[in-house]
């Protein structure tokens, strides 16, 4: 007491600043600081169960009570805020702390089933660990537990042992706070008191599995991970997850080379504590169906098992005789490294720029957004600048379903009052809702028009829009621009102009976790590593320096993009003799990818591209003979039919894969590659930031795509170094980022659209966050947590075609249907919205166009 | 009495020993004749409750426990059609490496529902190494009377603590009938697999089955 009363008179803190004593010793810690919090600081472990920094206090647990001179009971340090020259006294000085302490953990056990063999929890468990450090050995209770049921399935992934919870309310809080899906509650009282669901409503939240390792018991777990392993089974390594952008650092459990789980892993600038469930849950792709052995396709065009020398060979070949004419396309999945070593590769080994990473819908606009401002620009708007932002405006993007780690952070900025939220979008989806922000209802296609009134501070705005307008105007205000909005033509222009206008900072938010990456890597058309442009020959240079070439080898001129590579090898002569590619399917891409490039797009570099690009010429030569294919899923590109009859037509198709895609059909070699836990590498998140992993697999064998690229560049005479994920990032890292003039960005006009007559609508989709994507095929806990594929459409709409709210609806074209049942929405009238790639709803497969699109809707229809 | 030469004195006292009771002992013929004590550390079991359940809840404490590294196991879950044990969780995959077992003894210490304990048993030695990787069905206690084989449902009415408390003394009929019916339909299925076989050997048609219409 006596040196607090002599130290406070020596020193003034500062004015946010508060002085107590814990234990003895003197701390100043800002005002607002929590006991607990100010405990730890000087490294003084207060037990406690329901206190979690990222929660509001609940006192719930009263674990961690400490006496506090001058107040007449112990107090919960949880939720208390520390007072000016407070003397806190901890169990470590405090008798009555330690008494009380323990008093708590005894009535904690009271009813807790003391299961631990059978418990997953058992051997990482704060109530087993903290019982051993702060409780007494024996209890005075000696009548009989209450016992519940057990396990309760609150959905089909998380289990509910309501034995052994102790109402910390550490979930609850989670759900409602942290993900906004309050779907989980305490109910009862006293005893009785336990978590539950509402009769009909499953704790479905995208977030669920944060709950599972946030319970400080182990009241919650997850089917998935049941009775899997014990935590000393378990190797740990640090990764980063492939399932979005988002790039959550994730740890990744692993027992005798399978991996038995995944946690979310703190990192306050990304994903703070938390990921979603795919990304905890969707990992059984890892070791299922898996290829295993190099596949060639021989005389009677069976693929049969070659061994590797065989088949390097045969693909080198193949590729020097295709040298200038091969396209690559890897897909948004792979890695940074590997994404460099394609790059790498298609310019060395096949002389050749025609390269992209994006194994879906793109546009011209797209293509020189990303050139211009996107690649190579390094770490961008971030998740810290979103949470503050005055408008964080949303156009192409539905943050819940394709980034949920920015869904979090604008709930976390928008609950805070710090941020506040708009979306340009067809309907308020429950991730808008949830976000708090303003929905600018807009049609696809519609989207161009509205970002340029915003621009324009037209006076038919409505209110809302005008707030938005003019908060567009403030300090740190955002734009992010999702991967859809490349099939909205004028769309990303509109973006891009609206921000120049407004001062506000631009963010392009993909949906993968590798295309940010790829980018940066040089695996795109007319980019070299580093958002280097391969027209400035200063920048060849450079890159030439490194990867140890004549700079005059290097292209010069940009290469086909994805549809150009598909539209020089769909219209060859004879493409159409095929009849693969007859009818409906070549004609309806035409329309639809014809307007996103030709028609709305203003400036095309006419000659050079052009001279460069275009397949048809007097004396036919095939622009594109050979494709290199990644990581590519047929059903991802807009039109998948119009895909198979490019991989028929080219002559060669050589196939890097983890597992039998589809591609195989066509491929002639087929190569098996590493997946992201048997080897290192790293992605880019959308804010640019770059996500490393370790491998998870330390006895793996397989081999990442570098090293098979770098085997038949070597084959070819060409060297792209060793191809191994570590060296390749250090050549990447080496390299760094371009400075210099870039080319300039989009600048296309919307098409003015025409409204669709009855019986038609404009087709508006995204994808569910849990659908049928292919990495998480076979998990069938958390498919069953998935959102249930409905089709939406406004009343009126749905009463022009006579369907009624629940009913079945079809949604068709010439090429197929989707069957949905209806939900009726508040959207704009002759818009129709079905989930992407959900079970019952496969836009690109079944329908075969983008969202914007026009499709025939009518009543009915059979499933 | 004058001093013996040296080789003499040497020489009585083997001469004396062979009238001496023998100690040694005739193994492996006689072994029978001299057990091990009764706390000796030998092979482990994996006991079983008096219906036949298994004991194990594949805690893996056992594994914890031990410091050579020699227990592996796989715990998962009972579901209704498949019981093995009471409760949740049993032990899926069980394995002792004799190998690595130093027989300290400290995993039947560790274990809480006294599934796994040591017998007497001390031949451990083989010529493979695979071989002396002892799985469950190794381990596992021979059925004694009463007792029916796994996976059946538990005694009708008894909770899993009941079990622990000594209620349950031997298998119901209900269990031991569950547990021939699941047989008699296995050698169905085996019966049938082996006419279909038979059937394709002699490249006969399937005939009327006796078995029904499958």
């Amino acid at each position: 007491m006596t040196v607090t009363a002599s130290n406070a008179g020596e020193i003034t803190p500062p004015a946010d600043l508060v002085s107590c004593t814990i234990d003895g010793i003197d701390i100043q810690v800002p005002k607002g600081t929590l006991i607990i919090r100010a405990a730890e600081q000087i490294g003084i472990e207060i037990p406690r169960f329901c206190d979690h920094p990222l929660l509001t206090p609940a006192a719930n647990c009263r674990m961690c009570l400490v006496e506090i001179v001058g107040q007449p009971k112990p107090q919960p340090s949880c939720a208390i805020i520390v007072g000016a020259d407070m003397e806190i006294k901890t169990a470590n000085t405090s008798t009555v702390a330690d008494l009380a302490q323990r008093g708590v953990m005894e009535f904690l056990l009271i009813n807790h089933p003391l299961d631990c063999p059978v418990c997953d929890k058992g051997g990482e468990c704060p109530l087993q660990n903290q019982a051993m450090s702060h409780g007494n050995g024996e209890s005075h209770f000696h009548g009989v537990k209450r016992t519940f049921p057990k396990p309760i399935a609150i959905s089909s992934q998380i289990l509910l042992d309501r034995e052994r919870c102790v109402s910390c309310a550490r979930c609850t809080r989670f759900s409602e706070e942290i993900a906004g899906d309050p779907l989980i509650e305490l109910i009862d009282r006293g005893a009785q008191q336990q978590v539950a669901i509402a009769e009909d409503k499953p704790f479905d939240s995208y977030f669920s599995g944060n709950t599972v390792q946030i319970c400080p018991v182990g009241a919650l777990t997850s089917k998935d991970y049941r009775f899997r392993a014990r935590p000393f089974d378990l190797v740990s390594t640090p990764t980063a997850c492939e399932h979005c952008a988002s790039g959550c650092a994730l740890r990744t459990d692993e027992r005798r080379s399978k991996v038995m789980r995944r946690l979310a892993w703190d990192d306050p600038e990304v994903n703070e504590d938390w990921n979603c469930d795919k990304g905890r849950f969707a990992f059984r792709y890892l070791d299922e169906d898996r290829l295993t052995h190099p596949l060639v396709r021989d005389e009677n065009g069976d693929l049969v098992v070659a061994s590797w020398p065989e088949a390097i060979a045969i693909a080198a070949e193949k590729l020097t005789a295709a040298r200038g004419t091969t396209g690559v396309i890897t897909g948004g999945r792979v890695t940074r490294e590997d994404a460099y070593a394609y790059g790498k590769f298609a310019r060395v080994a096949l002389g050749s720029d025609d390269i992209d990473f994006r194994s879906r819908a793109t546009s011209d606009e797209e293509t020189k957004l990303l050139r211009a401002v996107v690649a190579g620009s390094e770490l961008g708007v971030t998740y810290g600048q979103i949470e503050q932002s005055p408008m964080v405006l949303m156009v192409g993007l539905e943050p819940e379903e394709e980034s949920p780690m920015i869904f979090l952070r604008l709930r976390k900025g928008v609950q805070a009052g710090t941020a506040t939220t708009a979306a340009i979008s067809s309907w308020s989806s429950p991730g808008f809702t949830k976000t708090g922000g303003v929905v600018l209802a807009a049609a696809p296609g519609a989207e161009a028009q509205v970002l340029a009134a915003l621009g324009s501070a037209d006076s038919s705005l409505s209110d809302a829009a005008k707030n938005v307008a003019s908060a567009l105007n403030e300090d740190g205000a955002i734009i992010l621009v999702g991967e859809r909005l490349a099939s909205q033509p004028g769309g990303i222009s509109a973006a891009t102009a609206l921000a120049a206008a407004t001062g506000a900072s631009l963010a392009w938010v993909p949906r993968r976790a590798g295309e940010r990456g790829a980018l940066d890597a040089g695996a795109l058309a007319g980019l070299l590593p580093g958002g280097r442009p391969i027209t400035e020959a200063s920048a060849r240079s450079e890159v030439a320096v490194t990867w140890g070439v004549s700079p005059e080898e290097l292209p010069t001129e940009p290469g086909l993009t994805v549809e150009g590579i598909i539209e020089a090898l769909t219209t060859v002569p004879g493409a159409e003799v095929d009849g693969v590619a007859e009818g409906t399917a070549t004609e309806v891409v035409v329309d639809v990818e014809g307007a996103g490039d030709t028609d709305s797009v203003d400036v095309e570099p006419a000659d050079s591209e052009q001279a460069h690009g275009d397949p048809i010429d007097e004396e036919f030569e095939p622009r594109i003979t050979a494709l290199v294919l990644a990581g590519v899923e047929i059903d991802d590109f807009p039109n998948p039919d119009l895909f198979r009859t490019a991989l028929l037509e080219a002559s060669v198709v050589i196939s890097l894969e983890t597992r039998l895609s589809g591609i195989e059909a066509y491929a002639d070699v087929v190569f098996p590659v590493a997946v992201d836990t048997e080897r290192a590498g790293s992605y880019t998140d959308w804010e640019g930031r770059v996500r490393t992993f370790g491998q998870v697999v330390a006895e793996a064998t397989t081999i990442p795509d570098g090293r098979v690229l770098a085997m038949i560049a070597d084959a070819m005479d060409h060297s792209i170094g060793s191809g191994e994920p570590l060296p390749m990032r250090r050549e990447l890292d080496q390299l760094g980022s371009y400075v210099g003039p870039r080319p300039d960005g989009p600048s296309a006009t919307a098409p003015v659209k025409a409204t669709p007559s009855s019986g038609k609508a404009v087709l508006a989709s995204w994808r569910h966050l849990l659908d049928n994507s292919i990495l998480a095929t076979g998990e069938d806990y958390l498919a069953g947590t998935a959102r249930a594929p409905v089709a939406r459409m406004s009343a009126a709409t749905a009463a022009g075609i006579g369907a009624s709210d629940g009913a079945l609806v079809t949604v068709s074209n010439d090429i197929g249907e989707i069957v949905l049942p209806l939900v009726l929405t508040d959207m704009p009238d002759g818009v129709v919205w079905v989930p992407g790639n959900s079970p019952g709803s496969t836009v690109n497969a079944s329908l075969g166009v983008v969202p914007g699109a026009v499709v025939d809707i009518s009543q009915g229809g059979q499933v | 009495m004058a001093e013996l030469p040296g080789p003499v004195k040497g020489f009585s006292t083997t001469f004396f020993t062979m009238f001496r009771k023998v100690n040694t002992e005739q193994y492996p013929e006689q072994k029978e004749m001299f057990p091990p004590k009764p706390a000796f550390h030998g092979r482990h079991q994996l006991n079983r409750h008096p219906d036949g359940l298994e004991k194990c809840v594949g805690c893996e404490l056992c594994a914890w426990a031990c410091p050579a590294d020699a227990i592996y196991v796989e715990g998962a879950d009972n579901e209704e059609d498949d019981r093995h044990s009471p409760g949740e969780r049993y032990g899926r995959v069980y394995q002792i490496n004799y190998l690595r077992c130093i027989l300290c003894g400290l995993c039947i210490e560790a274990c809480p529902t006294r599934a796994l304990t040591m017998t007497n048993e001390y031949e451990l030695a083989d010529t493979s190494r695979e071989s002396l990787i002892y799985e469950k069905e190794d381990l596992l206690a021979p059925l004694m009377p009463g007792m029916v084989e796994g996976p059946h449902s538990m005694v009708e009415g008894m909770t899993e603590q009941d079990y622990y408390n000594g209620k349950v003394t031997q298998a119901t009929p209900e269990q031991v009938a569950e547990v021939a019916q699941r047989n008699e339909f296995v050698l169905a299925d085996a019966l049938k697999a082996a006419q279909a076989d038979d059937n394709d050997a002699n490249g006969n048609e399937a005939g009327p089955s006796p078995w029904g219409s499958a």
